[in-house]
């Protein structure tokens, strides 16, 4: 059993080392294309090892340590997907489980097409017409992200909620359609005919035999959207103008200042590989056909 | 168990009509069905796939699928009427007084909750919490007969064989002491050792609980052996009903005739005659029945029939009541014979071997360990010749085929010779005229025939690329192959999807046939299949075989269908031959006890009741055989340490009839004498 | 069935429709089809014929009468140099209506090439490829873009390139997923037994079968090609000025809207809305006509 668990694991480790490692040939080719060949593996273990030494070299634009830039990004950016995502998980999967349990019905229909619907907007549009309905008509809300220094965390939550909107709804369809799946699979089961069929009360079957069956594969799916969200970060962020790791590779990108960045795009990297990894990790404790592998 | 006073019969159905609405129509799958099932009675419900066994089933627990619906009938359970049931009733109904086992107890149980849990839940229904239900399902676990329950209930089902996890599922069922257990094919798909155990546990249980029981199975001799009396359905109407015994001897409705005449039984060979078929096919479901439903396939039918819904006749004797829905019940026995069963006699085999096995050997890597899915096989075959390879799940049967075909290389050292020359392992590097010479008919058309292909595009592509033919000598070919499989120009449009099961294997017996084979592996070749279609399928193989001398090499799990193709019989275990030998030899015995479990294990329709032999125990693991014989722990005969300690040769006991077993031939043939006497062929 | 046939009416043994006739059949019930496709049609032909229809040229400007909001003269009002809003959304579709299915094309083939050869050969191959695009599809596209397009100068050549590779990996997941199911199947042993070759298993014995997922992925990747562009134009990385283009011209006015002047992007956000919502409707219903 052990060994089962030890073999997922190095799977994992894998992918979170190839991960940056993809990251880095797309910024090598770019290198190529510019001029500044050395050769690769030499480049990308001095830069790998600086890296993790917490130097991340000098950004061009700014003369200065690319580090503390990139540092302050990142911590914005999370508090704005952590806002999402803190939205998201339980709401979609609520939409997803009803939208199941009344499968077929007008209620289903309209969680599922809805969600359909504002998970492939593309955030600015939501982002824009959003900003029309509760900044720009009913100034309810504030339409730029930047809070006012010494802002309390009431207050910076008070500018979160608009930019937090469009990538809530993208996320919104797609985890309730995987939930919504996931439960009807469920339902349909044999598992649970038997546990009606044992007499047990319908809320009890819903909690005790549907459930946890049902979101497990959500749980996967959840994490792997965090490259999703990322890349609306970088919408959102230009949009709603706030200082976070998108924006700052979107500047970058612009004034070609390349170690801020390679510097912005592994630390993507490597929140995308962390993620990756703890969903494993639940996908693994919750489901005991992989935690304790098979006796025969 | 609440009610002091129990009505007269646990089950009533009284005009019970079901239909699924598909497409936006409602299609009928239960027509007018009333069915009585008495207090403690065993009741056995047979027909063959789509005739509605099911759907009987799910709608007595009201657990029809979101399409289906009752449109008319009533169901009395315990005297109670489930149609009229609100929500609390019927769950209440469901937790007291009915429980259902269904097939692939791997899918009933719920993979992420422990045995434990999902056990005790039953009891906290009724009240009984903490320790006391922890003791009660205990106390149920130990009367299905697992050992140690207690660490059994801290195990996940997936940590279970297939066998236990139908005890379990059983254990759950009987829990609350229903008075009614509805068993819907409970041990399909399970192997036949593992199956007689499971069908012993539930006839023991019958004596011990007072449930009653309704048994549902596409298997004649399962409910023969299980029931009290038997119900025929077909296309969703009761056809025949009556006490199982006098059913089964002394048919009354054709279609019941018809299909017990389907079944190779007593021994039957494919020297002896032809098996009997029904021509015709099922009526699909919602279809527009004018008349009795089995007239288009009736030799018996006349205008009346076709016309005329026939009643259900009562014919009740001293034997019991029973019943017949046919107008001419009392000459169904005399139906026509829609095969007729004259054989030409076949050809002698030839001397010399067309394939010749030695010393092969399979090992796979499972996590690490070496798996060795076939070891040190050696036989060889005759043209003409059918080999039979019998053996439960693991032992290697497929694997076998597959290496021979060239699909899966074997080991380095063994050898496999065809026409006395060495085939290469692998198929790439075997040549066009080795590869079209042997060919194989798998189990399932559907993943065996490209379903975007036509059936034309099917036969004739392997026309072209096995017996290079172009053209009008294509066209000419593939009109004889179509016709010698009984297929006609229609079905040579359509694509795979738009035949039924027998169809598509014919094509796919086609197939196999267009390069001239020498042998055609048939790799369960009708174990999807319904009754009345194998039968069809069995008799087009024989047939071919005896027009074009083929060998055949013939995998299955039923040993009545391998009894009646085979000239030869190879028993696997674990990879390995424990005996091999001509047919008749291996089955009449004496023989390795493990082809005796085997054959003790088959469920009969004429079922003489001898002393039965039950193995303990599950199929080992290959990764980690038992050590000497790899049978010991399994083997009712075993004689002492020798067979821990040391793994027996396969010797010759007869000519040609070898046995793996330290047992000398002599002292089998002594222990073996009274079970041998009574499986001797009529 | 059998070689004494009795005296009965023609048996029904083959069933009349075929699988393809069953799917087109279910298409044309499914109102969530007909609807997205109803949508998606219509933006075409705005993008064919718009410019006979529009009451203004789109390029023209008209500073006296810039920031004009709605009007009878001006349906959608006009924008900081003065061109009407409406001529310019009904027109605007015609950029992204080139270059998205042109990407989603390029993503198809490529996808489908790389999905056939990984599932069929699999091996060390396959390991090697699978890791390479796993770790390909955590970068998001709109990085991918940004990183091609500050290296390679903005075009729509570039445009299709970049997100055309960038989901050629997701459709090459998608088919290899398909392909590795479809080998297990015993049509694929039936083809070997015969010698065939490995292109021709791939391409005449699989390739058909996968068909209902290839095609399922593609409208889904058509809807997602459009979100990236559109969000691409928006960034500044997309299409280029002077175009009409939706995302464009959100993005060059989008800076204004504190100053109330929403009729300048509200109806591009509504067209953009409208064509994914429609596209991924009309997805919708073939992944249901499939998996019916």
């Amino acid at each position: 059993m052990v060994f089962l668990g030890g073999q997922v694991l190095p799977g994992n480790v894998g992918r979170a080392i190839l991960g940056p490692f993809a990251d880095q040939r797309a910024v090598d080719a770019l290198n190529h294309t510019l001029g500044v060949d050395r050769p690769l593996l030499t480049q990308y273990w001095s830069w790998i090892s600086n890296f993790v030494q917490g130097d991340m070299g000098t950004s061009y634009i700014f003369r200065s340590p690319v580090a503390p830039f990139v540092i302050d990004a990142l911590g914005n950016s999370m508090k704005l997907a952590a806002v999402a995502f803190v939205l998201v998980v339980p709401i979609g999967i609520l939409g997803g489980v009803i939208a199941a349990l009344n499968l077929n019905r007008p209620l289903d229909r309209i969680i599922s097409l809805g969600g359909l619907s504002v998970t492939v907007l593309p955030e600015f549009v939501t982002g824009i017409i959003l900003i029309l309905i509760f900044g720009v008509w009913l100034r309810w809300l504030p339409i730029s992200a930047a809070w006012p220094k010494d802002a309390g965390f009431f207050i910076q939550l008070y500018y979160l909620i608009l930019p937090s909107l469009p990538l809530f709804l993208v996320l919104f369809g797609y985890i309730a359609r995987m939930a919504r799946s996931g439960m009807i699979e469920a339902l349909d089961s044999d598992y649970t005919r038997t546990a009606v069929l044992k007499g047990l009360p319908w809320r009890t079957v819903i909690w005790r035999h549907v459930l946890r069956n049902a979101l497990l594969p959500t749980i996967t799916v959840i994490a792997t959207q965090t490259g999703y969200l990322i890349g609306g970060l970088v919408v959102i962020e230009t949009l709603f103008r706030y200082q976070g790791i998108g924006s700052l590779i979107f500047t970058a990108a612009r004034g070609k200042d390349f170690p801020m960045l390679e510097s912005g795009i592994l630390t993507i990297g490597i929140v995308y590989a962390v993620a990756t990894l703890i969903a494993d990790f639940l996908y693994s404790v919750l489901n005991p056909r992989i935690r304790l592998g098979s006796d025969q | 168990m609440t009610e002091p006073a129990k009505a007269k019969n646990a089950l009533e159905l009284k005009d019970l009509s079901v239909a699924y609405r598909v497409a936006g129509r409602n299609r009928a799958v239960l027509r007018n069905l009333s069915l009585t099932i008495g207090q403690g009675e065993a009741y056995g419900l047979v027909g063959e796939s789509g005739c509605g066994k099911s759907t009987v089933a799910l709608t007595v627990v009201r657990y029809l699928p979101r399409n289906g619906l009752i449109s008319g009938g009533a169901i009395s359970l315990d005297g109670q009427d489930v149609m009229k049931l609100d929500a609390e009733a019927l769950r209440r109904a469901r937790a007291e007084s009915v429980s259902m086992v269904y097939q692939d107890p791997g899918k009933a149980l719920n993979p992420s909750i422990r045995i434990g849990r999902q056990l005790t839940e039953i009891f906290e229904l009724g009240g009984i919490t903490g320790q006391a239900a922890t003791d009660r399902a205990v106390a149920m676990l130990n009367r299905v007969r697992i050992s140690d329950p207690p660490s059994v209930m801290q195990r996940y089902p997936h940590q279970l064989s297939g066998g236990m996890q139908q005890r379990v599922a059983i254990a759950m069922a009987l829990a609350n002491d229903p008075s009614m257990l509805i068993l819907d094919e409970p041990t399909t798909g399970l192997d036949a050792t593992v199956e007689a155990e499971v069908l012993d546990l539930i006839a023991q249980l019958r004596q011990e609980l007072s449930a009653s029981i309704l048994f549902i199975s596409h298997n004649l001799a399962v409910v023969s052996n299980m029931c009290d009396r038997v119900g025929v359905l077909y296309a969703g109407m009761l056809v025949e009903e009556g006490p199982t015994e006098v059913v089964f001897n002394d048919p009354r409705h054709p279609y019941t005739v018809a299909l017990l005449r389907c079944l190779p039984r007593g021994g039957q060979r494919k020297d002896q005659g032809r098996l009997d078929t029904i021509p015709g096919f099922l009526p699909g479901i919602g279809a527009t029945i004018k008349g009795c439903a089995f007239a288009d396939r009736c030799a018996l039918a006349d205008d009346r029939c076709r016309t005329e819904l026939p009643p259900l006749y009562e014919l009740s004797d001293e034997r019991g009541k029973r019943l017949s829905r046919c107008f001419h019940h009392d000459k169904a026995q005399a139906l026509p014979r829609a095969t007729p069963a004259d054989v030409a006699p076949a050809p002698k085999p030839a001397a010399v071997p067309v394939l010749r096995v030695a010393g092969l050997n399979k090992t796979y890597a499972s996590h690490g360990h070496p798996l060795r899915a076939v070891k040190d096989v050696s036989l060889d075959l005759r043209p003409g010749e059918t080999l039979g390879l019998v053996g439960e799940s693991g032992s290697g049967k497929t694997t076998f085929a597959r290496l021979l075909l060239g699909l899966v290389p074997p080991d380095a050292g063994g050898t496999i010779e065809l026409e006395g020359k060495a085939l290469a392992p692998k198929l790439e590097n075997r040549g066009d005229d080795q590869v079209k010479a042997m060919q194989i008919v798998f189990q399932n058309p559907d993943s065996a025939l490209n379903r975007s292909h036509s059936i034309r595009h099917l036969i004739g592509r392997a026309l072209k690329r096995l017996a290079g033919l172009r053209g009008a000598a294509l066209e000419a070919r593939l009109n004889d192959l179509v016709r010698s499989v009984r297929l006609t120009d229609r079905h040579l449009a359509v694509k795979p999807r738009q035949l039924s099961g027998g169809l598509k294997q014919r094509v796919a017996i086609a197939r196999a046939f267009a390069g001239d084979p020498r042998i055609v592996v048939c790799d369960e070749p009708t174990s999807a299949l319904d009754v009345s279609v194998q039968a069809a399928i069995l008799n087009l193989l024989a047939d071919l075989q005896a027009k074009e001398d083929v060998s055949y090499i013939f995998i299955s799990h039923d040993l009545g269908v391998v009894r009646y193709l085979s000239d030869k019989i190879a028993v696997l275990y674990l990879g390995r031959i424990m005996e091999i030998g001509p047919s008749e030899e291996v089955f009449s015995g004496p023989h390795h006890p493990y082809t005796e479990a085997l054959l003790s294990a088959v469920p009969k329709l004429d079922q003489t009741e001898t002393a039965r032999i039950r193995l303990d125990g599950e199929i080992p693991s290959a990764t980690n055989p038992p050590s000497g014989c790899v049978f010991h722990t399994r083997c009712p005969r075993k004689i002492g340490p020798i067979c821990e300690q040391q793994e027996p040769p396969l010797a010759e006991a007869q000519p040609g009839h070898s046995i793996r077993c330290h047992i000398p031939y002599a002292e089998l043939r002594r222990l073996q004498k009274p079970a041998a006497a009574a499986t001797v062929p009529a | 069935m059998s070689a004494v046939q009795t005296a009965s009416p023609p048996q029904e043994d083959v069933r009349r429709r075929s699988p393809m006739a069953e799917v087109l059949f279910s298409l044309l019930r499914s109102r969530t089809f007909l609807v997205g496709l109803a949508i998606v049609l219509f933006w075409v032909a705005c993008a064919l014929f718009g410019e006979h229809f529009a009451p203004y040229d789109p390029l023209a400007d008209d500073i006296i009468n810039a920031l004009a909001p709605p009007s009878r003269e001006h349906w959608f009002g006009t924008d900081q140099i003065g061109r009407d809003v409406f001529s310019r959304v009904i027109v605007g579709s015609r950029d992204i209506l080139t270059v998205a299915p042109l990407a989603t094309l390029l993503a198809t083939v490529a996808g489908t090439a790389l999905g056939l050869l990984t599932g069929y050969f699999r091996g060390i191959v396959d390991d090697v490829v699978s890791r390479i695009l796993e770790a390909f599809m955590a970068i998001p596209v709109v990085i991918v873009a940004l990183l091609a397009i500050v290296a390679l100068g903005t075009s729509k050549t570039t445009v299709i390139v970049v997100i055309g590779l960038s989901f050629a990996p997701i459709i090459a997941r998608t088919v290899r997923s398909a392909v590795l199911a479809e080998r297990e199947l015993d049509y694929v042993a039936a083809a070997q037994l015969r010698h065939e070759s490995a292109l021709h298993t791939m391409f005449v014995e699989i390739l058909p079968n996968i068909i209902p997922p290839i095609l399922v992925e593609t409208t889904v990747r058509l809807g997602y090609a459009i979100f990236a562009v559109a969000t691409l134009s928006f960034m500044g990385f997309g299409i280029q000025p002077p175009s009409p283009d939706w995302g464009l011209s959100i993005s060059s006015n989008y800076g204004m809207i504190g100053g109330g002047f929403w009729w300048t992007v509200l109806f591009d956000a509504l067209a953009i809305a409208s064509l994914v919502i429609g596209v991924n409707l009309a997805a919708d219903g073939v992944h249901g006509a499939f998996n019916d």
